[in-house]
């Protein structure tokens, strides 16, 4: 009879816990990758600066990811100007198309779906290389011939997001409204004319740079998340495998959270 | 020229190293043996600063490297040149840029001189034509060569070996203690290595320490080491799973 009345106790407790020591755990990750990027940040700032890396970083991550994000962003464009034509159907309002599809894209989608997409190709890309390089004693190497590995390893990876993640937004944005244009104009039939006079009447500059500010924030995220992983890698082959997934789940998931907040931020 | 002074270092609640004390004079071959897991990667980290100790400290020429800011750390760091177990090359780049890899960065030399040096450090080390492959078309004793020729480009005075013979063929492993040997003699460098291997420890050192449960617990030469009394080191050196070493 007391067991089952303890059961319920017991349950509830163990729920506690663990759910606590998650948070910790979180914390703890949090208040780690927070020092990684200072130390990345003081790098950056003291010379010699690697440009040479860091060129080959922005291309690395840039051109590689390019093909993923043009397709990405134009089917997201179409799909998002046919859902939203069947729906303004419903009450006349199918002018709206280009307003609806231009304002998702810049403010939204473009630097969303651009940072998901470089979280799994790049991020991945990164938190791979620099674990292979740890496990392997490459970094330790590094060390040993006087080079300092976050300078050389992370601050040209950081860098490249920064730069790269806006400036792939862009391409996503001019894509994904040229994606939609194309099924509201070619597919449904609308007035191409009308099309763009709703696209442009409504769109704001600020539309476009914010998304952009957003687009550089989740750059930076993505860099400094995934080459903390690599970079602490520990544990072999296995551990490669879990710094990787780790980096695409923790980064995807930084995008996605930090967007609510920047977007309540920026968009005021 | 190396001093180790009372080192400790932890992992977490492992106490790794536990008051390691130990003397390498300028030109001397040091070589440090041990079991796995005894620290003896613990403490090859320590002297070139990669780890820091948690107490006790390591002097190069005096100096306590604990207490140096990171520029002093690196100017120390470049007299070092460092051979790893796995050799630890840059898979992203040719054998003659892992070799040149110091010498460009810090010497500033263009890329056809640093090749060039390159080239040569390559011969020293019986390596000839290898400068443009990759290191994933070497074998395990190509790798080794290629660690030590960047290890001795930049021409350090201080030379670290990481367990050099391990995972080699034994005519291989002779190879390279003959090379190691050769780098003393013709470099006129001091060295530390750490090995398991005894053969290998008897054939390059001028002197050996054993490091055991994370202390230093005998010193010698080769000689003095194969007669020792130390109930201890006799098991270790001579391979025996019975003794006063639990397993």
């Amino acid at each position: 009879m007391a067991n089952i009345l303890l059961k319920p106790v017991e349950l509830l407790g163990r729920s506690v816990t663990m759910f606590w020591r998650t948070f910790v755990l979180f914390t703890e990750e949090l208040g780690k990758i927070m020092l990684f990027l200072c130390s990345a940040i003081k790098q950056l700032v003291l010379p010699p600066f690697e440009l040479n890396n860091t060129f080959k970083q922005v291309v690395e991550v840039g051109i590689k990811s390019l093909p993923v994000v043009l397709i990405t962003a134009g089917f997201t464009g179409m799909v998002l100007a046919l859902q939203s034509y069947t729906g303004f159907k419903r009450f006349n309002a199918e002018v709206m198309v280009g307003t609806v599809v231009a304002l998702s894209i810049t403010r939204e989608l473009g630097p969303v779906l651009t940072g998901l997409i470089v979280a799994g190709r790049a991020g991945a890309a990164m938190a791979a290389e620099l674990g292979t390089m740890r496990v392997t004693e490459q970094i330790d190497a590094l060390e040993t011939l006087a080079t300092n590995p976050v300078k050389y390893l992370v601050v040209p990876r950081f860098i490249a997001g920064i730069i790269i993640l806006p400036s792939l937004t862009v391409v996503a944005d001019i894509i994904g409204i040229i994606g939609g244009f194309f099924v509201t104009v070619n597919v449904l039939g609308a007035n191409p004319s009308v099309y763009w006079r709703r696209t442009w009447d409504y769109l704001e500059i600020s539309d476009i740079y914010n998304g952009l500010i957003k687009a550089c924030f989740f750059g930076a995220s993505i860099a400094i998340i995934s080459c903390y992983k690599g970079f602490y890698t520990s544990g072999g082959a296995e551990g490669v495998g879990k710094a990787t997934t780790g980096a695409v789940v923790l980064s995807s998931m930084a995008i996605l959270i930090s967007d609510y907040f920047l977007s309540a931020w920026l968009f005021k | 020229m190396i001093e180790i002074i009372d080192l400790h270092k932890y992992f977490g609640r492992n106490h790794v190293l536990r008051g390691v004390n130990l003397k390498v004079e300028k030109g001397e071959s040091m070589v440090v043996i041990g079991g796995s897991g005894s620290g003896k990667s613990v403490l090859i980290k320590q002297i070139i600063g990669t780890l820091k100790p948690d107490s006790g400290s390591v002097l190069i020429d005096g100096i306590d490297i604990a207490k140096m800011s990171e520029n002093e750390l690196y100017e120390t760091i470049k007299r070092f040149g460092m051979l790893f177990q796995m050799a630890a090359l840059f898979d992203s780049m040719k054998v003659w840029e892992n070799v040149a890899f110091a010498l460009m960065r810090h010497g500033k030399l263009k890329e056809n001189d640093a090749k060039e040096i390159a080239s040569e450090k390559l011969r020293m080390v019986g390596l000839i034509g290898a400068e443009n492959l990759m290191p994933s078309e070497l074998s395990g004793g190509m790798k080794k060569r290629v660690g030590l020729a960047r290890a001795i480009a930049h021409s350090p005075e201080i030379l670290l070996y990481d367990e050099p013979t391990t995972g080699l063929d034994p005519i291989m492993a002779d190879a390279i203690n003959d090379l190691i040997i050769e780098m003393k003699q013709k470099l006129l460098v001091t060295s530390v290595a750490i090995t398991h291997d005894m053969r290998s420890a008897y054939k390059i050192a001028d002197r050996i320490a054993m490091l055991y449960e994370g202390r230093i617990i005998a010193t010698g030469t080769p000689d003095e080491i194969k007669n020792t009394d130390n109930a201890i080191v006799r098991q270790f050196i001579t391979g025996s799973a019975v003794g006063p070493i639990k397993i």
